[in-house]
């Protein structure tokens, strides 16, 4: 009588996926090499890709029970489905960003403008460039806009 | 200097939590950020315009020296790019 071993292939591939997509948010995020180019992510979805593929051939191979072939159609869908995820979230939706195109640019005046710091005191650009820093006065002040902490 | 949408409470938060020690402002109205052409329109977390990853060097003129405008929000500026640029400042 044919034993009917677990399909762990497709298991390993379906959880691999998961691995490859959190990795990138969690992990490879902090450190550049792994972040401008999600190289290490890719990878291991090139690696859950080959073990999906083979947990699909088992699951449909001759004699396998009726599970299996459900576990093969489930899962193979969602791998490939967390993979589209992880390139909608890094390479499309990353990029939807403004072209920015009159931002201020080398060469040219930085518009001035006075803000609130943490302290609740207005601080203007002007000011900052006239006060000394360390008794000197400063050679520049470097702007960083960000999207907001959440 | 570090220039959000956030509250002063919200930025003070953070400083405290991370441990950032230079300045924080806040442009609760995007003013600022829309001088600088930087809005990224109902891109917040309710919806609300917040500014698009930007970085500039001014020198003490009030002159642009360095811009970076990122196309990749997950890529940005690294320390030592700003440092290699804000070095060469005179």
């Amino acid at each position: 009588m044919q034993t009917h071993r677990f399909n762990w292939p497709i298991w390993a591939g379906f959880l691999l996926s998961w691995l490859a997509l959190l990795s990138y948010f969690f992990v490879f995020v902090w450190f550049p090499v792994t972040r401008d180019v999600p190289w290490a992510n890719f990878l291991l979805f090139g690696i859950a890709a080959a073990f999906v593929l083979i947990g699909v051939r088992r699951a449909f191979a001759p004699g396998r029970p009726r599970r299996a072939k459900i576990a093969g159609v489930a899962l193979a869908p969602l791998s490939v489905a967390l993979c589209g995820c992880f390139v909608f979230a890094t390479l499309i939706m990353a990029r939807h960003l403004p072209a920015s195109q009159s931002a201020p640019q080398m060469g040219q005046k930085a518009p001035d403008f006075r803000l609130s710091d943490t302290h609740g005191t207005l601080v203007s650009l002007a000011e900052i460039l006239a006060s000394p820093v360390n008794g000197h006065a400063p050679k520049g002040v470097l702007l960083v806009f960000y999207r907001g902490a959440w | 200097m570090a220039i959000s949408v956030d509250a002063p409470e919200i930025s003070r938060a953070l400083c405290q939590k991370a441990g950032y020690t230079y300045t924080f402002l806040a442009d609760p109205h995007a003013d600022v950020i829309r001088r600088y052409d930087l809005v990224h329109t109902g891109a917040g977390i309710n919806g609300q315009d917040i500014a698009r990853p930007g970085e500039f060097l001014v020198d003490a003129s009030g002159t642009v020296r360095w811009v970076n405008l990122t196309d990749n929000y997950w890529v940005r500026a690294r320390p030592d790019q700003i440092i290699a640029v804000a070095k060469a400042l005179r």
